[in-house]
């Protein structure tokens, strides 16, 4: 991962000192709660429902060993022992105190990290392919470009108020697995007909209160311009978003008022004037950056006999190969994700026991380095074949090696009601009622890819939208219910998921899904996956069956009561 | 009398910032004595009345956050102080309206910040080619200014190049790369 040189760390260093004396003159009253309340979301950190939330950027998603060792410290000392990875790759912590917190960045700038711009109206972590670099489809890595991107925006002056907050996302592979299509931008990596690498942009997606799928406003812009490109959007949105309505500040609210092409105008007149200026990059600034990401140098391996060995005596072992191992670019290594979705825990929470225990896995079997997904697991990129089976045993033990990476019950959830200040319902334990519904591990393996996605409200941290299977909780007459959507799909072909009806009480949701997959079932060709199903018989029939059903067992509890 | 701050130290200042009332026409406003900002409608309204205090140095223009600078780009040559507002400190058009004023159209004078500035933004606002910071009179004492100054510089070598920088750190600095690190 990349390591940081000397102006990094200062940086870094003199964010923490410049924190610091904020927090004391906030606590000394001389700062009002208004005029902090921006200062403190720019470093991470929320007032949430219990107490603080202090958000820590994980740049793109790549963190290594000693980092993982002290997010371990920090759970243990500073919150109620766990952090949880969230749908940015970030980590969360959901109960530190307000006065610790610049001590708490203190000691993540001693590991090169920090809470800069993991909140407020500013441009956020750059998120990307957790399989950046290793990925066996990929065209180019694009984890040199998130870097450059994420020095250009941090304190960057323009754009430290935004309308409201800015999200990018860069993708490198053939298949996206960096949700770019729902992002402020997201950038493309590309060659034009020439071979040049350059980006096509897409500007204006996002989840939450209204989403929308980004649109393209440049079918490729070389790489050598790319800041100066996001300059000129970032210039016309800053100018021209609106600032009178929080909920329709996004770039995308601007850009659907404007029309794409003239948007694209507008970046366009802005860009003329910044092309080939001086923040124009370099093949030595490209180079510089890529060098400091001290990859493993992989020499290509025979393929492992004592692996195949394995798979071939060993039932579990190779259900959780076939789920949670990925091909790897050079042969005789593979990517494993270790799953955080054991049944009965809030998706993506990580004890301090298992920070420490993940680092020590990275270091025995992964180069000492981890990956964040945004669909809240942690991947080791590369691992050699002859480790897998120590590997999993390990990992196993530790409650990771759960073998449902994209199955029903590998569920995206926000934190939800149970932590979140904003949250309209509870989402972790509708996950976990799911989980327990679908607990037998063959059936899964029948049903196979299936992504379920639970919001606990409109913002759509959950990305209820995108998902196979959609849920968000909403607020009816102050009680918790929830609407379904089918249909949802990240990827290159993302989509949004369609409402199915009237939304259900908690205790109904399992039923609920119970009753899509039955349809699904009973629908399926060969082994097509839900989502190909739904698109090709449509959602209709999902919904019929999901009411009758539903009504029945309504009819029946009143016969009973009755 | 106001403080600002300009080079680096806290100074009085006399210029006065006139605000139409709700209501009032722009070409109707009473100009107080001595040195003053009026608003860009003020000045459209009655350029040449207003021009030869601008080139005698005792009248400047300042700028809403949806005004469009180059509405001043014939006139820049001319005005001794540009203002941009800031209406509430979280409103972030200000920054990109001196950004163009600097780079765009290339105004070299004294280009003020005036509103809801504050002294945690001084950086940001320096960064993107204000001269002068001037938060509202009473917001904060005179010590409170002096200590503010330390926040002028509380970052070392920002990465991004803006107006005080044009160059990104890439370009002002040499960078090692991974391998010559390794050597040291």
């Amino acid at each position: 991962m990349y390591q940081y040189d000397e102006y990094d760390q200062r940086i870094v260093d003199e964010r923490v000192a410049q924190f610091a004396d904020q927090t004391q003159r906030y606590l000394a009253g001389e700062l009002s709660e208004d005029e902090f309340r921006p200062l403190r979301l720019q470093n991470g950190l929320y007032i949430q429902r219990y107490a603080p939330m202090l958000r820590i950027a994980v740049p793109y998603g790549n963190l290594n060993s000693k980092q993982l060792r002290t997010l371990g410290h920090i759970a243990r000392k500073y919150d109620r022992g766990y952090g949880h990875v969230t749908t940015r790759q970030n980590i969360q912590f959901n109960w530190p105190r307000l006065e610790d917190v610049p001590e708490i960045l203190g000691l993540l700038a001693q590991v090169q990290m920090h809470a800069i711009q993991t909140s407020g109206n500013c441009i956020r972590n750059v998120t990307s392919d957790p399989f950046a670099g290793v990925a066996a489809d990929e065209i180019a890595d694009p984890r040199p470009w998130c870097e450059i991107l994420r020095q250009w925006s941090t304190f960057h002056p323009e754009f430290a108020f935004l309308p409201r907050k800015f999200k990018i996302a860069v993708n490198g592979a053939k298949q996206d697995r960096a949700l770019i299509h729902a992002h402020d931008i997201g950038l493309d990596i590309a060659h034009d007909a020439a071979g040049a690498l350059g980006f096509r942009v897409l500007v204006g997606g996002g989840l939450g209160r209204t989403p929308i799928i980004g649109e393209e406003v440049s079918a490729f812009v070389p790489w050598q311009q790319i800041l100066n490109y996001c300059e000129a959007i970032l210039r016309v949105y800053n100018l021209h978003g609106r600032r009178d309505n929080a909920y329709k500040a996004r770039i995308k609210i601007l850009v659907k008022a404007l029309g794409v092409e003239e948007f694209a105008r507008q970046v366009e007149a802005e860009f003329i004037h910044l092309k080939d200026g001086p923040s124009t990059l370099t093949q030595a600034e490209i180079d510089r950056v890529a060098s400091r990401f001290d990859d493993p140098l992989l020499a290509p391996l025979p393929q492992d006999a004592g692996y195949r060995a394995h798979l071939a005596q060993d039932k579990a072992f190779a259900a959780w190969a076939r789920r949670n191992v990925r091909t790897h670019q050079v042969p005789g290594y593979a990517s494993v994700v270790l799953s955080l979705k054991p049944y009965g825990v809030a998706p993506g929470d990580v004890t301090a026991e298992q920070f420490d225990a993940i680092a020590d896995l990275a270091d025995r079997y992964a180069f000492g380095e981890v990956r964040n997904t945004h669909e809240q697991n942690v991947l080791l990129a590369s691992v050699r074949e002859a480790g897998l089976f120590a590997l999993w045993q390990q990992a196993r033990e530790l409650g990771l090696a759960t073998p449902n990476i994209g199955l029903l019950t590998d569920i995206i959830s926000c934190p939800g009601g149970d932590f979140c200040a904003l949250a309209n319902a509870k989402s972790i334990p509708i996950a976990n009622a799911i989980q327990d519904r679908f607990s037998d591990l063959d059936h899964l393996y029948d049903l196979g890819e299936l992504e379920l996605n639970i919001s606990g409200c409109m913002n759509a941290c959950g990305h209820h939208h995108v998902g196979h299977i959609g849920i968000l909780g909403v607020d009816k007459n102050g009680q918790e219910f929830y609407q379904v959507t089918i249909g949802g799909s990240q990827g290159s072909q993302a989509a949004l998921g369609k409402v199915i009806g009237p939304s259900f009480a908690a205790a109904e949701m399992p039923d609920v899904i119970s009753s899509l997959i039955d349809t699904f079932v009973d629908n399926r060709h060969d082994d097509e996956r839900f989502i190909d199903t739904v698109r090709r018989i449509g959602v209709d029939s999902f919904k019929t069956r999901v009411y009758a059903e539903r009504n029945a067992r309504l009819e029946a509890r009143e016969t009973t009561n009755a | 009398m106001p403080e600002i701050i300009k080079n680096g130290r806290v100074q009085s200042d006399d210029w006065q910032v006139l605000r139409l009332a709700e209501g009032e026409a722009a070409a109707d406003a009473v100009l107080p004595a001595g040195h003053v900002i009026v608003p860009l409608a003020t000045w459209q309204a009655r350029r040449a009345e207003l021009l030869p205090k601008a080139e005698a140095g005792t009248l400047g223009v300042w700028l809403a956050g949806d005004e469009d600078p180059a509405a001043l780009a014939a006139d820049l040559p001319a005005l001794p102080v540009v203002a941009v507002d800031f209406p509430k400190f979280a409103d972030g058009r200000g920054y990109s309206l001196a950004t163009l004023l600097r780079t765009r159209l290339a105004y070299e004078g004294e280009l003020r910040a005036i509103g809801d500035v504050l002294r945690d933004q001084f950086f940001f606002l320096l960064r993107c080619g204000f001269s002068v910071l001037q938060p509202r009179e009473g917001k904060y004492t005179t010590a409170q200014l002096e200590a503010a100054l330390a926040s002028l510089r509380d970052f070392t070598n920002p990465y991004q190049g803006a107006v005080d920088r044009p160059e990104p750190l890439f370009r002002r600095q040499p960078r090692s790369p991974r391998q010559e690190d390794a050597a040291r």
